[in-house]
């Protein structure tokens, strides 16, 4: 069962990383990233079959996390909306000096 | 006078009481401290005198000085000031000086009043050294020091500058007396680099003239490769014993030096680099003829009696030093003898009548450093206080010539030049003791039986032969030449100095007719300090007569009263030094290297001077002189003499200006090229970087989660392989 959970974390993993390199919609790489974050989150479940309770308690704080993560996230790609009526990230350089 | 006088006192008291008393030194800092405080006072007068000028300039108009009897109201205090603590410091000199006759002084007294550097290796007082040397030297600055102040009251009467003129000349006397009581070199420093600031002050006292604040600074920079050399025998002093004081050292020198070694021929000859730029010897002579921009009272107390013998107290003060040294002493008086002929040539052509008198100088500072040289300490002392005594003389002669001079050539608006003797002549009519005087100085300095210079050159030269006819004189050859050279240098010092007579005051007058009118003879206050320093020039000799020749007729058969006074009293400070000399070079000869004793020589040579001196009468005096605007330029070897033997021009192209072009060199190519431009090379290099490193940030979310991936990556594959 661990093996199985892994690969499926694993398969998870790679297409959220997939999709924050490759979309350009700002909302679905967003949601990528939550893909990532779930895909750990499934690790850690599968390996506290054979390692302990740790790694489910773990997987409340990520989901913590992401939740406030997801809320200032989605705050700013509103307010970028707002401004550029577009969530398109090749229209933006905003992270720069 | 007063010295002659007061020892004459003394003598006689001592005679009948041998028993050595006790030194009780009289109040000695005030000696020091008087002249500071004449400083300090005349140099607020000047700063006060000059923001009221400036003041009334701003307001439209000009300072009115108008104050009683016609002189302004900005040179009263100063008057009495100037002089005021001259007089103050010269009578308890005479009072300490009167003690010591009487104290028979072994050791010198050391006064020390605060740790002036203190470290845990390395202590230097604040502390005056009162002995026989630094009491002569004492009784030499104040006493010509105040007859000097006194004949500047009456030549800068018409300056404006005049409160600053007697800041500038306090602040030197008390350097110089620094100099000559401290007792340490370190504090000795202080003094010598003292007087050469006031020397510049006072050279481009005139600073609005260019060429006149032009020699200021020639001499401040010429003096300034000098003082290295003494600082790197100070340092080399203190590497030897770990102290520097005077006391400290001597005691310790015949332990700690090898006599002839290399450290105290290093010693010696870095000192000797020192003096010579003090001194104005070659090869740094060059500044004291441009220093006669000064006014001339200046030129006669730091360019002739006080400051320039600087050189030849820091030898004699060093005698134990430069004994153990026989190259450095040779070397000494090598540098003396070459420069007392080389500036004697110079002075031949000269018609500016303070330039003859500058080399003159020159030529007699060489005679004293052949005198310390030679071993001869005190004879060397002897001729720097007779010369003190009638190069003063001379100077303020001049001085009291160009100040008649040049009003006459103001009344008339001729803008010809008041220095220069072709324009002078037959002036003994109008300035009758100028002229008196002047002649009795000349007379001194040609070394004329009985005059004081008589005395002293011939000691000088006699002590040449005596040292070189040791019976294991170094080097004796070299000590014949010595020796001939200075007897010609004092053949061409009588003519030199008998031309400038005849120039000056014989023959026909050359000032025009309309200038006649106005020349006028020294007024009180200028006359005196010439005539009692010509007093002192016709007896001064007289204390240190050595015994053949007072028992001999030219002492009138020992009517003299007294013999090698001069001798016996340094003889605690000197003794040490002959010591060594002795055991070394064993007794000195009592002949000439051409055979004859003390005695026909002193005749000989002074019938020689007297010869030269009666042929130059003859000889220029039946010439006619042209005036300075009708003169012919002189041709041949004169012209080589007249542009003094073109060493400025040689210095000039040797020294200045590839000193010129290595500085713009390293202005412009080392500093503003290599050093700006690696410092600037940074600042382009940091740039360059941040520019290659700012292409990286594109402000784009995917190339940042793109690089982030990357490093995720590589991290990883870190750990797995």
């Amino acid at each position: 069962m661990i093996t199985e959970g892994l690969i499926l974390s694993a398969i998870l993993f790679v297409i959220g990383t997939f999709g924050v390199l490759i979309r350009r919609n700002a909302i679905i790489m967003f949601l990528c990233i939550e893909l990532q974050l779930n895909a750990v989150n499934v690790a850690f479940v599968a390996l506290s079959r054979s390692v302990g309770i740790d790694g489910q308690i773990f997987v409340f704080f990520v989901m913590t996390v992401a939740a406030a993560e997801a809320a200032v996230g989605l705050a700013i790609i509103i307010s970028i909306f707002r401004h550029y009526e577009t969530v398109n990230v090749d229209n933006f350089n905003l992270l720069k000096w | 006078m007063f010295l002659t006088l007061s020892m004459l006192a003394v003598q006689g008291g001592v005679e009948a009481d041998q028993v050595a008393g006790s030194f009780e030194p009289f109040f000695p800092a005030l000696v020091v401290l008087l002249p500071l405080l004449g400083f300090v006072l005349n140099g607020l007068l000047a700063l006060s005198h000059a923001k009221r000028s400036a003041a009334a300039v701003r307001a439209g108009g000009e300072l009115q000085l108008d104050g009683p009897g016609g002189r302004p109201s900005t040179h009263t205090l100063p008057t009495w000031i100037g002089p005021g603590v001259m007089l103050g410091a010269f009578a308890i000199t005479v009072v300490n000086f009167v003690r010591m006759l009487g104290a028979h002084l072994e050791h010198p007294v050391v006064i020390s009043y605060w740790h002036w550097i203190s470290t845990s290796t390395f202590t230097v007082d604040a502390a005056l050294q009162l002995d026989q040397l630094s009491m002569i030297m004492m009784m030499i600055i104040t006493g010509v020091g105040f007859l000097i102040h006194v004949f500047s009251v009456g030549y800068m009467k018409d300056d404006t500058g005049y409160p600053r003129y007697f800041a500038y000349l306090n602040l030197f006397v008390f350097f110089m007396l620094v100099l000559v009581m401290g007792a340490s070199y370190p504090l000795m420093f202080v003094g010598w680099e003292g007087v050469g600031l006031c020397s510049y002050l006072l050279i481009g006292y005139w600073f609005s003239d260019r060429e006149k604040a032009d020699a200021g600074k020639k001499a401040f920079i010429v003096n300034r490769i000098g003082d290295v050399g003494f600082l790197i025998a100070m340092f080399l002093l203190f590497a030897t014993f770990g102290t520097l004081d005077f006391l400290d050292i001597f005691a310790g020198a015949e332990d700690a030096l090898v006599y002839g070694g290399g450290a105290v021929t290093a010693i010696a000859l870095f000192f000797l680099v020192g003096a010579a730029g003090k001194s104005a010897q070659i090869p740094l002579y060059i500044w004291l003829p441009d220093a006669m921009a000064g006014p001339t009272p200046v030129s006669a107390l730091i360019h002739a009696a006080t400051m320039v013998t600087a050189g030849v107290y820091l030898v004699a003060r060093s005698s134990v030093i430069f004994a153990l040294s026989p190259v450095g002493s040779a070397a000494v008086a090598g540098v003396g003898v070459l420069t007392a002929l080389f500036a004697a040539t110079i002075a031949l052509t000269q018609n500016d009548i303070k330039k003859v008198l500058a080399y003159s100088t020159v030529s007699q500072l060489g005679y004293m450093f052949l005198g310390v040289g030679v071993g001869a300490y005190a004879a060397g002392v002897f001729h720097l206080m007779t010369r003190a005594f009638f190069k003063a003389l001379l100077f303020l002669g001049s001085g009291a010539v160009i100040h008649s001079m040049h009003e006459a050539l103001h009344h008339t608006h001729s803008h010809a030049d008041a220095q220069d003797m072709r324009n002078m002549g037959g002036l003994k009519k109008y300035l009758p003791i100028t002229w008196i005087t002047m002649w009795i100085a000349t007379l001194a300095i040609a070394g004329i039986w009985p005059f004081a210079g008589f005395f002293s050159k011939d000691e000088i030269i006699w002590q040449t032969a005596a040292f070189g006819g040791a019976a294991n004189a170094p080097y004796p050859f070299l000590y014949t030449i010595y020796w001939i050279l200075a007897l010609a240098a004092a053949m061409l010092t009588a003519f030199y100095m008998t031309r400038l007579m005849v120039m000056t005051f014989h023959g026909s007058n050359r000032t025009g007719e309309e200038e006649r009118k106005y020349l006028h003879k020294a007024p009180a206050v200028m006359w005196i300090p010439l005539a009692v320093l010509a007093v002192l020039s016709i007896f001064g000799g007289w204390i240190n007569v050595p015994e053949a020749i007072r028992t001999s007729f030219l002492g009138l058969g020992g009517a003299l009263p007294m013999s090698e006074w001069l001798h016996h009293w340094l003889e605690p400070l000197t003794a040490q030094a002959h010591h060594i000399q002795e055991v070394h070079l064993g007794e000195l000869a009592h002949s000439a290297p051409v055979g004859g004793g003390e005695v026909a020589w002193a005749v000989a040579s002074t019938l020689a001077a007297l010869a030269v001196v009666i042929a130059t009468v003859v000889l220029v005096g039946g010439r006619e002189v042209e005036t300075a605007d009708k003169d012919a330029a002189p041709t041949g070897f004169g012209k080589v003499l007249y542009n003094k033997w073109y060493v400025d021009e040689a210095y000039d192209a040797v020294v200045v200006r590839p000193l010129g072009k290595a500085s713009r060199f390293s202005w412009r190519v080392i500093d503003q090229g290599i050093i700006d431009g690696m410092v600037n090379a940074v600042g382009y290099l940091a740039r360059g970087f941040g520019w290659f490193g700012s292409l990286f940030q594109t402000g784009s979310v995917n190339t940042y989660a793109f690089v982030l991936s990357l490093g995720v990556l590589f991290t990883l594959a870190s750990f797995l392989f």
